[in-house]
């Protein structure tokens, strides 16, 4: 979780008028208001799906139109980034809605924050696997409203009671009088009809669509090639560009000559921008081949130029001191002085690249009077605010159409909206002659920056002659993503940052004596989450440290976990599940072993056992990942078991080979050749099991990711003896 | 000028020699369905078939191809996403974020005509796409199930 989010507002650089509609967003929110009014259905270009006849559609409320032709569409306020919300939100609607799958469709929403703000963030956006947890009341108000305009309606049209209709997959109803309608027929009359204000909502046990494996809505789309995401914009008269930015972070254009890069056909002007020089050309060829003619000389006056190793040699240093108190209990080092036995551990995390399969790009249409932007859009409010602020327009003049994202894991959720901003920024420097389309390369995303953070841990714990955990210090060194952002007001506390923390902070083991600090360091490097964010690293060096501690004390690591676990059930169930699932304890082949890990994030609930073995070649392998989650309802179980299967793959590839590091400040990596993700040959097999629930649904696009890590390495050792403590594995195993 | 024959249709492009098929594909012919993820034959986000042969065309210069040579795209792969591989892939939701989805369908299709039974040992030697979602036990049971001609069908 971005734990300071809950119910809280980030202060963002919106003008007035914004901050009120956020304000009036949360307040609709919070008194739980359904925004029940009909729209003109004027709306953005196709997005998600394409969507018949919109021009004849009705809007009951803001997040559904119903067509003449019977296709129902739900409105999506979050990005589609691979995590099936379109899916996933387009079920809670249907729902009460009692529409038939078939006639379902998505679309991103427009930007307009009082209308669409995450409910969580109050800014629209997505992010900390929020989607389904703070739209699952709202998207069932609506579609209950709809339901009831739609049976109003009918009631009008027959002149029959609204009590003795029925609506049942997409058809309404009057049995008596042996008269049905369907959505489509009834729209028009429907959405005259005024919004009720008493909304009753399904019994749980009345669900037919949520808790089935329905298909994903965009499947089809994205098998075919007809999906469309921000690369796949071409707008006639479109420059490519592409930016020559610094090798160093921090640096800045000192001088630059362009006129080797003009002589490149098809380059048609390169221009200077605050982030570096911009190549435009009539195509992406012409574009990079001009940068790579092109010369720049860059003021390193405020560059990093340490290596990562020097920068980790100074975290050390740090470890050993106390730093700021992020998580206090008892008395931490009493309870080591007086400990029968005390382990120590320290654990070193390499600065991660997001790498989403699509390359970032931005494309720009400005005018005097206003902008249009396409880009596969994260964080809608921010990024109206950042791009209008570059241009010198008002937000209210920035059109941004949401596309599908090629992936993000955080990367396109960036306070200060960077490649939007950078691609507004050429528009700018361009005189806005054409729209601009700004592609960044691999190389450039792999040395853009951005990271995950380079952490250092340093824990120490006590056990007491029974093997009971008494005394526990973990102390984090790291960059702070928020510090110098404008969430850091509502997130960065008393000089800890809660994501710097997260997952270590706020421990569900009950153990009496506690003190997690946190010493935050300053570097050029740019920092962001990471899917998971905190946990990436908390959970990793929580998990493992413990298996260590669950050996010392010679007892079975789930028993050692379980008995400190009394108080938290969820935790309890997924690992007793886990447990059951995966024979723990059951004997395995010869050369094989597992190890298990549980970890909490975003408020759901994943335990998960990896089984690993050495391949012919003496390379760690990993068979077998068996996985618990409770996420609460489950809304969508295929697109859950989806989230759990792919958050450990990417979470395996992290930890097996994934790292950026810097020599002189400059970065070593630059492309899949040397910034290795997981390839097909080394997933393991996952099974996923997903616990029953009746309570709010929570998310699923992060936390499947923090456990698989740990749950290898205690594997590893249960295999081999050793304990990795320095990320990528690839350091020091053979991967 | 280059002269290409794609999905069936001969296309005269104007373009610099050693530009790479896959954006002439993209921004030239217009099908965007092909990807560019890496520009160096790394992750296979653009792939597409030659004669037959999936070849990653961001690595190949457009004049390393001869006009009478079959440029196959996913969009050529079937006219309506009826190939039994796209079928295989929407029954099973295989796509996450799907940008590299299309890619990985040609380099399944490419090996479906060279290994039309693959085992998973194939699959996981064969396939070196790469997919930052985690697709790939999806990728590899989608396969199978084209394989099996049983593209149509569900499994859960």
């Amino acid at each position: 979780m971005i734990p300071g989010f809950r119910n809280e507002r980030p202060r963002t650089e919106l003008p007035a008028a914004s901050r009120r509609d956020v304000l009036r967003g949360g307040l609709l929110a919070g008194a739980g208001l359904l925004i029940g009014f009909t729209l003109p259905a004027r709306g953005p270009a196709p997005a998600v799906a394409a969507t018949a006849a919109a021009g004849d559609a009705v809007m009951p409320n803001a997040f559904v139109r119903i067509a003449p032709d019977n296709t129902v569409t739900v409105l999506i306020k979050h990005l589609e980034m691979g995590q099936g919300v379109t899916t996933g939100l387009t079920t809670i609607l249907a729902e009460e809605l009692d529409a038939d799958w078939a006639q379902m469709r998505a679309e991103h929403a427009p930007v307009d924050t009082a209308k669409y703000a995450n409910l969580l963030f109050g800014i629209q956006g997505t992010g900390g696997s929020t989607a389904v947890a703070n739209s699952w009341e709202q998207l069932r108000k609506a579609g209950a409203s709809a339901r009831a305009m739609l049976v109003a309606a009918a009631a009008e049209r027959w002149k029959v009671p609204a009590s003795e209709i029925t609506v049942s997959k997409g058809v309404v109803s009057h049995a008596a009088s042996n008269r049905s309608a369907r959505f489509g027929e009834l729209a028009e009359a429907a959405a005259k009809q005024t919004p009720p204000t008493d909304l009753k909502l399904k019994d749980q046990g009345a669900f037919t669509l949520i808790g089935q494996r329905l298909p994903r809505l965009d499947s089809v789309a994205k098998t075919t090639g007809r999906a469309q995401f921000g690369m796949d914009v071409a707008l006639p008269d479109a420059l490519v560009a592409v930016v020559a930015r610094p090798t160093r972070f921090g640096a800045t254009v000192a001088s630059f000559d362009a006129t080797a890069a003009k002589a490149v056909p098809g380059v048609v002007d390169v221009v200077a921008i605050p982030q570096g020089v911009a190549v435009l050309a009539k195509g992406m060829w012409a574009a990079t081949r001009g940068r790579e003619a092109l010369t720049v000389r860059w003021d390193e006056s405020k560059a990093e130029t340490r290596s990562s190793d020097a920068i980790l040699a100074e975290y050390r240093k740090l470890a050993a001191t106390p730093g700021a108190v992020a998580d206090k209990a008892g008395d931490a080092a009493a309870a080591l002085a007086g400990a029968a036995k005390v382990l120590t551990a320290e654990f070193d995390f390499p600065y991660l690249a997001h790498a989403p399969m699509e390359p970032l790009n931005c494309t720009v249409k400005l005018a005097p009077d206003g902008m249009e932007i396409w880009t596969g859009c994260q964080f809608q409010t921010v990024d109206q605010a950042n791009a209008a602020r570059v241009a010198g327009l008002k937000p209210e003049q920035v059109r941004i159409h949401t596309l599908y994202a090629g992936g993000s894991f955080g990367r396109r959720a960036t306070t200060n909206s960077d490649f939007i901003v950078e691609a507004v920024a050429i528009a700018k420097a361009t005189g806005g002659k054409a729209p601009v389309k700004l592609i960044w390369t691999r190389e450039d995303d792999v040395r853009g920056g951005y990271y995950r953070p380079m952490y250092h841990h340093a824990l120490s714990a006590g056990l007491d002659a029974a093997g009971n955990l008494v005394g526990w210090r973990h102390r984090i060194v790291g960059q702070s993503i928020l510090t110098g952002t404008p969430f850091e007001a509502m997130m960065v506390k008393d000089g800890v940052d809660a994501t710097s923390v997260e997952g270590a902070n706020n421990l569900p083991y009950a153990i009496p004596n506690r003190s997690v600090e946190l010493h935050t360091v300053k570097s050029p490097v740019p920092v962001l989450w990471w899917r998971s964010v905190g946990s990436t690293h908390t959970a990793f060096a929580v998990e493992t440290f413990l298996d260590e501690l669950a050996h010392a004390a010679g007892k079975d690591p789930v028993a050692f976990r379980r008995a400190m676990l009394a108080g938290e059930p969820r935790h309890r169930a997924v690992l007793d599940l886990v447990a059951e699932k995966a024979g723990w304890g059951t004997p395995l082949p010869q050369g094989r072993a597992r190890g298990v890990a549980l970890h909490e994030s975003f408020h759901s609930f994943v335990a998960q056992v990896a089984e690993v073995s050495l391949d012919k070649d003496g390379r760690v392998r990993v068979d077998r990942v068996v996985c618990a989650v409770d996420c609460g309802v489950p809304v969508n179980p295929d697109v859950i078991r989806a989230q759990m299967e792919g958050g450990i793959g990417f979470g395996l590839g992290a930890i097996m080979a994934e790292q950026v590091t810097l020599t002189e400040g400059r970065v070593d990596q630059s492309n899949f050749h040397d910034y290795t993700p997981l390839r097909i040959d080394r997933m393991p097999t996952v099974e996923v099991h997903i616990v029953p629930s009746t309570a709010a649904p929570t998310g699923v696009g992060e936390p499947g990711v923090p456990p698989v890590g740990p749950a290898v390495a205690n594997a590893v050792f249960a295999l081999t003896g050793r304990r990795v403590r320095a990320l990528p594995f690839a350091k020091e195993l053979s991967v | 000028m280059a002269r290409l024959t794609i999905n069936g249709e001969v296309r005269d492009v104007d373009a610099d020699p050693d530009t790479p098929l896959l954006w002439v594909i993209r921004e030239q012919v217009g099908l965007t369905g092909t990807k560019f993820g890496c520009g160096i034959a790394q992750c296979g986000a653009c792939t597409v078939h030659i004669d037959g042969v999936a070849i990653r065309s961001c690595a190949m210069p457009v004049s390393a191809v001869a006009p009478e040579q079959r440029i196959v795209t996913i969009e050529g792969l079937s006219p309506d996403g009826s190939h039994p591989l796209q079928k295989a892939w929407a029954a099973l939701d295989v796509p996450q974020c799907g940008y590299c989805q299309t890619g990985m369908i040609m380099a399944a299709a490419g090996l479906l005509q060279t290994n039309p039974k693959p085992s998973d040992d194939d699959i996981r030697a064969e396939i070196t796409n790469i997919c930052r979602c985690g697709t790939y036990n999806r990728v590899r049971a989608a396969i199978k199930l084209a394989a099996k001609g049983a593209g149509a069908t569900q499994e859960g």
